[in-house]
């Protein structure tokens, strides 16, 4: 570096100083567009369609005329999805966390598997929808049904969950396997009462943070064929189905104001869901953490 | 993964001595073969993946040349006059993904900073489940909020903007991908040790020093993932691009006409009724395998980059 007189030194420092300010207001303006864009986000919704939330629009089924438009069908299906895909990936995902973390050591399968998980939650959604479609629908014969549309977003958020699952297996010290060990039990027995135990809050806190990413998944199940239009309640898993995303973006598509307003409504409904469960999530893992 | 792999040494484990019986073979082992078929399913999802795409594309190669389909640009195949030139859909699906990253980079990454190097903990430790919270909402969501609130402000700016166009899809999968540029940014900003920073400080440099010239090369690796990661993220987008991009495939990099991306080409057909087994409805998998090689090829990058040149300190 050049040698600099005293007097350029201190010009530069105070240049340096004011560079320093601006960069900070820069980065301040950076978070605060962020978290505004949030705020006008769910203002937005909110004065677009609250007056159209009520018990009416809850319980209706779709209608030609936005007035009488409600949800019930689409919030229905997406109940059903979500307990469908809940139970497969939560078995598959812990069972599959449990292998990779306690069994499979460091043999060649696990680590292709780990691999994989990683690149399998990078497949856009539109591409598990394709996945569904063809092996749900068509091959195994399930049709665009409730069934299938459940497989197909259990597909979607297992890498998730066993991504969290491990993680929270791997959270239990291994005093616990040994204690159990030096107690006789077997491998499974240490697993089953003593290492789960542990881990289940954390891998339910997965579990229901990926369930909330598959309520409000809309694009596969588009592809895999779910109805924008069904006045009637799915009465079993063959049944077909709307869910509340898909019916959102039925109106959303639609030109008149009045089905805008019940797309608002059904967002508002939408977001109290997915908050519900988030909150679940962090008083679990509040609770997990007090215990230990 | 090979700390992971060290962490409880497997080899210590003891033999089964559960001697339960299930069919006459030991409990112990149906359970780990059981566990076994949980993990094979994930395996399983990618060579389904794979084979589906490849399987349906290759008879849609059967009817139509791979070479037309990747170097034309008139993509009309479900018109009467057929013509199958994926680049513009690939157009559609690259302009609406760089200016998302142009809105999330700059954005993002100053966030990132501010939360790393100026944000007090407990400014920090508010601000970021907010931004989080940006991540978790429903792309249909940011879709209605594109065309009936942000298209609709820019057409009061300029006239000359379609109801349907690339702009305003754009800005709002920027806003949906920002809180993953920042979070995985921060990440590896505050992975850099502090000792570099104070021998920095030591020397008399400022915050934006320290932060440009010392912080941002050490966590470079990681930043530079993050927005691997998100673009990829962004070409996958589906619902965003459907609803406010709208469904007219021109091959234009121009942001305010109506446009369409290959994610919105299969949502599309998959609308319509375009039987299964015709041509129209084969063009689905040709798109989606090109939209799967995209994103692998990109996720498999940042893998790489984070890998290859990630600076480690102590």
């Amino acid at each position: 570096m050049a040698v600099i007189a005293p007097t350029d030194f201190r010009k530069r420092k105070e240049r340096r100083k004011w560079q320093g300010r601006a960069f900070f207001v820069l980065c301040l303006l950076a978070i605060t567009v962020a978290l505004g864009m949030l705020l006008v986000l769910l203002i937005y919704i909110g004065m677009k369609g609250w007056s159209h939330v009520n018990w009416s629009f809850i319980s209706s089924f779709p209608s030609r005329h936005p007035d009488e438009a409600g949800i019930q069908s689409a919030l229905l299906g997406s109940v059903y999805l979500v307990i469908i895909a809940g139970i497969v990936s939560f078995v598959l995902g812990v069972g599959a966390a449990v292998y990779l973390e306690e069994y499979a050591g460091r043999n060649r399968f696990a680590r292709i598997a780990q691999i994989n998980i990683a690149n399998l939650a990078g497949v856009p959604s539109i591409v598990y929808g394709i996945l569904g479609l063809e092996i749900f629908v068509r091959s195994m014969g399930l049709g665009k049904s409730l069934l299938a549309g459940g497989f197909t977003l259990a597909l979607l958020i297992l890498p998730i969950i066993i991504i969290s699952a491990q993680e929270a297996i791997r959270a239990v010290p291994p005093s616990i396997r040994e204690g159990g060990y030096a107690l006789g039990a077997s491998r499974w027995q240490t697993i089953w009462n003593l290492v789960l135990p542990q881990a289940f809050s954390g891998i339910l806190t997965g579990v229901i943070l990926s369930v909330s990413r598959a309520i409000g998944e809309t694009a596969p199940l588009i592809v895999i064929g779910a109805l924008t239009f069904v006045p009637f309640s799915p009465d079993g898993p063959l049944s077909r189905f709307s869910a509340l995303p898909i019916q959102i973006f039925n109106w959303t598509a639609r030109p008149q104001a009045g089905f805008q307003e019940a797309a608002a409504a059904g967002i508002i409904v939408l977001l109290i869901v997915l908050l519900g469960m988030n909150a679940l999530a962090v008083i679990l893992r509040n609770r997990l953490e007090n215990r230990s | 993964m090979e700390e992971q792999a060290n962490s409880h040494d497997r080899s210590e484990a003891p033999r089964p001595r559960n001697r339960r019986m299930w069919h006459g073979v030991p409990l112990e082992r149906v359970i780990g073969f059981f566990l076994f078929l949980c993990a094979a399913v994930s395996v399983l999802t990618t060579i389904g993946i794979v084979a589906v795409l490849v399987w349906e594309a290759a008879q849609f190669f059967g009817e139509i040349s791979f070479f037309d389909f990747i170097t034309g640009t008139k993509w009309t195949p479900l018109f009467a006059s057929k013509h199958f030139g994926v680049l513009a859909l690939v157009a559609g699906t690259v302009q609406t993904a760089i200016g998302a990253m142009i809105v999330a980079l700059p954005l993002g990454l100053l966030s990132a900073i501010f939360m790393s190097e100026y944000a007090p903990n407990r400014i920090r430790g508010l601000v970021k489940p907010v931004l989080e919270v940006l991540a978790g909402i429903p792309t249909i969501v940011y879709g209605f909020f594109a065309l009936l609130f942000i298209t609709p402000l820019l057409r009061d700016v300029s006239g000359g903007i379609s109801v349907f166009n690339g702009l305003s899809a754009s800005i709002v999968m920027g806003i949906m991908i920002l809180p993953m540029v920042s979070s995985l940014s921060e990440d590896a900003m505050r992975a850099v040790p502090r000792s570099l920073r104070e021998g920095a400080y030591a020397l008399g440099a400022t915050k934006l020093e320290v932060s440009t010239q010392v912080v941002i090369p050490a966590a470079l690796s990681g930043i530079v993932a993050s927005f691997i990661l998100a673009m990829s993220r962004a070409i996958g987008e589906t619902m965003i691009v459907t609803i406010a991009a709208g469904q007219n495939p021109n091959f234009t990099l121009n942001p305010l006409v109506p446009i369409e991306t290959m994610t919105a080409f299969i949502v599309q057909v998959s609308q319509g009724d375009s039987p299964t087994g015709t041509l129209e409805f084969k063009t689905i998998f040709a798109v989606a395998l090109t939209l799967f090689v995209f994103t692998l090829f990109m996720n498999l990058l940042s893998q790489y980059i984070v890998a290859r040149f990630r600076e480690a300190y102590e």
